[in-house]
């Protein structure tokens, strides 16, 4: 037995599992181990450890006899937003207070196909709405990276955080999210791991609690980009239940590593350079671009016009359909109710103690947004705006493969230092956004640190359902890039 | 063929107008009919359709709107859709989308309800209908959309709390919407009666009003004839005929009533209570709900083929109209027999079939009148209905043969049908067996006039005086011969003995 297995990648695990040289016994109870001394960074919200040995042994048996699937083993966190069966699933809010579902999300159908094992489910913001995960009913989510000689605790992102943290703490080898407008890959980016969001209809959204269902996907964060080819691979897939996903075979992601990127077009978008910038992330971007010329790309100039309009596009069209599809938390049939005097009084008690301050405000912004007399100027003008965003990239691909830009405009930010000012929250998924409104794929990947000692990610957008082209040169970029750095388990009681 | 009046130039026709205390008004009326498309699966997920089922015992995770869970669209509600679409010769929309209509009700589960709103799968259409005296006019069809039903709530099980039955909730809808093209309850009842024909003669539904499957809501507003029209109410879901053309009635006096005393019309929803027989606020315009409607981002928009669409027209049953032309040309019946059978398809086809059975020739006429009274009264009598009915097609027809070619009189075939209808037997083998055959022997029958006049000589002096008595001698005959003397032979004999001639 190796000394510590939750050091091993997804990659060196499985192939250390086939070539029985560890257990996935061991491996799984290394896992629950490291997920019990790491408690204080709350990143799980429920914790499946019988589940997981059971699943655990069950992969050993089909281990032993030289079968299995992908990722046979291999233990996983998963986030609260999937629904799994006989397990406790709440999207992190209060409303789903025992929210039990008797069904499984395609998605992790497809991880428990190939072999995952579960370890339990992961802290979200609440709905997936956040970009700190400080919107969770159940606290806070702790970044396991802290500032050079500071021990403040930091965000971990959002609203993917539980993990983001638990992949980058060691708490989970690879972890399930879901990103709506930056979801995956802003933790990511913030906690030194990789996080990729696949084009819209490419994993089924079937079974996942819907926050804004034009943009919602789901995809992995993993310690690389290798472990996230595999997870994706898994996860991706034709789902006849979601009439959004597309029918196209799933290709071996993993296959296109390492085959270079000599040749590849790689647009660099000028509008992404924006007023203020963070001398330091516009400092790594220009690392990053120079990093791919060396490997052989070419490097392109590209335009995006419409990218200022994309925050506010977002910030219409998401709430809107929210506002929607959390109408079904009524009290009525499964979760919190809070009795009232009348059917009204229920409905209104029960949402009012159920939902958190952003979930509230989203919801209102959506009805406004849709509401009679408004709707043209906001909800049918966001729709307009998002087909021009989708045509600016469009365009650039003429010219282009795939374009390299910063994750976000910062790195991980204290616990607190936002949420009283939910603009400068928003303006976190200022690089992302544009990705999610034109269904596009995109993945972080990290590139340095910053000079307090916290990871830095930049993005790369590929075309869509060209995930291929986009992990080789997300391949690229970290080979060239180097990213070693850890956090300091400092967490450890 | 009547002649249709198209609605741009209908001027109000007397015998419609209400006459008020003021002068005349005149209503015009809209109709909303939704109807349950026939389906054994709900429009978005697989749970079953059936009636009557115990609560909640037709459920999936998605007609629960469980978290996570996602509608997919029933391909074959969508043909039948189109069907319909076509069958009430409608364009057809290639594309379509399906919106979200959002409000908070604890029998709509998701908290929307998926329908179309700005693109519907259906556009314009008409809907002839036939009324009295011969008078046909064409409704216009505004729209059709498909939309998901709700569930139940009941309130009468336990004090203070109500129950959910979500078993219809995601049953698929088709609304119907008409133009306010009718001006008397009795164009709607008769609009309704035409477009339920043509659901059941698609089948895309059932049509049956009883079990929720066919219900309306009424747009009633009245003016004075020829005026800008008026502010309108809605009556919701009106579940038979017979109380559409209630609710419309009370409720256009209603709305007299309050303009000629001054008043002004609300515009708002009503309920209509067949019990009391009126119409009820429900609920304002100022509290009609904002629905937010927005396109339904789980679903992609509805695009059909051009091929599936003429495959479905294609294979389009003979629709009323059709059938009513063909049935007057091929068996020379009047526009109101052809009417009366088309209603119903089966009826129709018990028709066909009842003129097909024998050699060509059968006589089209007396066959309708048969079906019409005698074997419908049997029918409704039993508890029967022309598909269960004891006395086949080809049985009906051949008595129709016996009667025509003088082997009984009309008189002996009710006979024989009642005996038909109790036994099943074949009505020569009854008109044999029980000796029924008409006596058109000349000789007896003479024997039997001149019995009659040698009893009753002041009968025949009277006659031959007034030939109208000479019908005493003809009852007298056809009772002394049980019936079954020929009407036409003994009517000749006696005209010939009183020394009139014959009146035919």
């Amino acid at each position: 037995m190796m000394s510590d297995l939750t050091k091993l990648t997804l990659a060196g695990a499985r192939d250390a599992l086939k070539a029985k040289e560890i257990t996935s016994v061991e491996l799984t109870g290394a896992y629950l181990k490291a997920m019990e001394a790491g408690k204080a960074l709350n990143a799980y919200v429920t914790v499946t450890a019988d589940k997981a040995l059971e699943m655990a042994k069950a992969s050993d048996a089909k281990l032993a006899k030289g079968e299995g699937g992908a990722l046979e083993g291999i233990p996983l966190g998963i986030k609260d937003l999937f629904a799994t069966k006989g397990v406790l699933t709440t999207a992190c809010s209060h409303i789903l207070d025992g929210f039990v579902p008797p069904y499984e999300s395609t998605v992790t159908s497809n991880l428990w196909r190939d072999g995952a094992v579960m370890l339990g489910k992961l802290n979200n913001d609440e709905f997936a709405m956040g970009s700190s995960n400080e919107t969770s009913f159940y606290g806070p989510v702790v970044n396991p990276w802290r500032r050079n000689g500071d021990t403040t605790n930091l965000v971990p992102g959002g609203s993917s955080g539980g993990s983001s943290s638990a992949v980058s703490a060691r708490l989970c080898l690879a972890a399930t999210a879901t990103d709506t407008g930056g979801s995956i890959r802003q933790p990511a980016a913030f906690t030194g791991t990789v996080g990729i969001k696949p084009t819209y209809g490419r994993c089924s959204r079937w079974g996942v609690v819907a926050f804004a269902s034009s943009l919602d996907q789901a995809g992995p964060i993993t310690r690389d980009v290798r472990d996230a080819a595999i997870m994706l691979g898994s996860m991706a897939g034709y789902d006849e239940k979601d009439s959004t996903s597309v029918n196209q075979p799933v290709p071996d992601y993993e296959a296109a590593l390492g085959k270079g990127i000599k040749g590849l077009r790689v647009g660099i978008p000028k509008e992404y350079r924006v007023d203020g910038m963070n001398a330091e992330i516009d400092a790594l971007w220009t690392r990053g671009i120079e990093w791919l010329k060396a490997a052989g790309a070419e490097i392109v100039d590209v335009s995006l016009p419409n990218t200022k309009y994309a925050l506010p596009t977002y910030y219409i069209v998401a709430p809107a359909e929210a506002s929607s599809n959390l109408a079904r938390y009524d009290g009525v049939r499964y979760g919190l109710r809070v009795e009232g005097k009348d059917i009204t009084d229920m409905y209104e008690k029960t949402r009012a103690a159920g939902f958190g301050a952003e979930v509230r405000r989203r919801v209102l912004i959506g009805t406004y947004v849709l509401s009679a007399g408004y709707y043209d100027a906001y909800y049918l003008k966001a729709q307009q705006v998002r087909t021009l965003i989708a045509r600016d990239f469009a365009e650039a691909y003429r010219s282009c493969d795939v374009l390299l830009t910063p994750t976000a405009p910062s790195a991980a930010f204290g616990i607190g230092e936002k949420t009283s000012d939910p603009l400068s929250m928003y303006l976190n998924d200022v690089f992302t956004v544009t990705v999610n409104l034109a269904g596009l794929p995109g993945i972080s990947v990290p590139a340095g640190l910053s000079s307090e000692g916290l990871p830095l990610g930049l993005q790369l957008i590929g075309k869509t359902f060209d995930e291929e082209t986009l992990l080789r040169a997300a391949f690229a970029l970290e080979q060239a890039a180097e990213f070693t750095a850890e956090p300091k388990t400092w967490w450890t009681a | 063929m009547t002649v249709v009046y198209s609605m741009q130039h209908r001027d109000p026709r007397d015998e419609d107008l209400i006459k008020g205390t003021t002068g005349d008004w005149e209503i015009i009326l809209g109709l909303e009919v939704h109807a349950q498309i026939s389906s054994k699966a709900k429009l978005f997920s697989g749970a079953s359709t059936e009636f009557g089922a115990e609560p909640n015992t037709q459920v999936s995770l998605v007609d629960a709107a469980l978290p996570g869970m996602l509608p997919v669209i029933n391909r074959y509600c969508v043909e039948q859709a189109v069907k319909t679409g076509l069958g009430l010769r409608a364009k057809i929309n290639p594309y379509s989308v399906f919106d979200r209509k959002n409000y908070f009700y604890p029998d709509l589960p998701q908290g929307y309800q998926i329908s179309q709103f700005k693109s519907p799968i259906v556009g314009e259409g008409e809907v002839v209908i036939d009324l009295a005296g011969g008078r046909s006019i064409a409704v216009g069809i505004e729209r059709l959309h498909m939309e998901q039903d709700a569930g139940k709530s009941v309130h009468d099980l336990a004090p203070g709390n109500s129950h959910v039955d979500l078993n219809r909730s995601g049953v698929a809808l088709m609304e119907i919407v008409s133009k306010p093209d009718m001006r008397s309850s009795d164009e709607a009842r008769a609009y309704v009666t035409k477009l339920r024909t043509i659901l059941r003669y698609l089948g895309t539904c059932d049509g049956n009003m009883e079990e929720g499957s066919l219900r309306a809501d009424v747009n009633v507003s009245v003016r004075r004839p020829g005026e800008k029209l008026g502010t309108r109410c809605e009556i919701k879901n009106v579940n038979s005929i017979r109380f559409i053309g209630q609710a419309i009635e009370y409720e256009a006096r209603r709305q007299i009533e309050i303009l000629e005393e001054g008043g002004s019309i609300t515009q708002e929803t009503r309920l209509f209570d067949p019990k009391a027989g009126e119409t009820r606020s429900m609920r304002s315009k100022e509290e009609a709900h904002d629905y937010r409607y927005f396109p339904d981002p789980d679903l992609l928009p509805l695009v059909l083929d051009q091929a599936d669409i003429d495959r479905i027209a294609a294979n389009l049953p003979e629709l009323p109209d059709d059938k009513k032309a063909r049935l007057m040309s091929e068996y020379g019946l009047s526009a109101y027999d052809a009417t009366v059978l088309v209603g119903e398809a089966a009826t129709a086809d018990y028709y066909e079939a009842v003129m097909k059975s024998g050699k060509p020739g059968r006589d089209g006429k007396l066959a309708v009148n048969w079906m019409t009274s005698d074997l419908y009264g049997a029918l409704n009598r039993e508890g029967h209905t022309i598909e269960t009915s004891p006395v086949s097609p080809k049985q009906l027809g051949e008595l129709v043969d016996l009667i025509t070619d003088g082997t009984i009189s009309g008189r002996i075939a009710k006979d024989v049908f009642d005996s038909m209808y109790k036994t099943g037997r074949d009505p020569a083998e009854i008109v044999e067996k029980d000796g029924l055959r008409q006596v058109t022997d000349t000789g007896a029958i003479e024997a039997a006039v001149d019995a009659i006049m040698a009893a009753n000589p002041d009968k025949v002096a009277q006659a031959k005086e007034k030939p109208a008595l000479a019908g005493w001698f003809v009852g007298q005959v056809m009772k002394s011969t049980s019936g079954k003397a020929n009407p036409q032979v003994v009517n000749e004999i006696i005209a010939a003995k009183l020394g009139a001639s014959s009146d035919d």
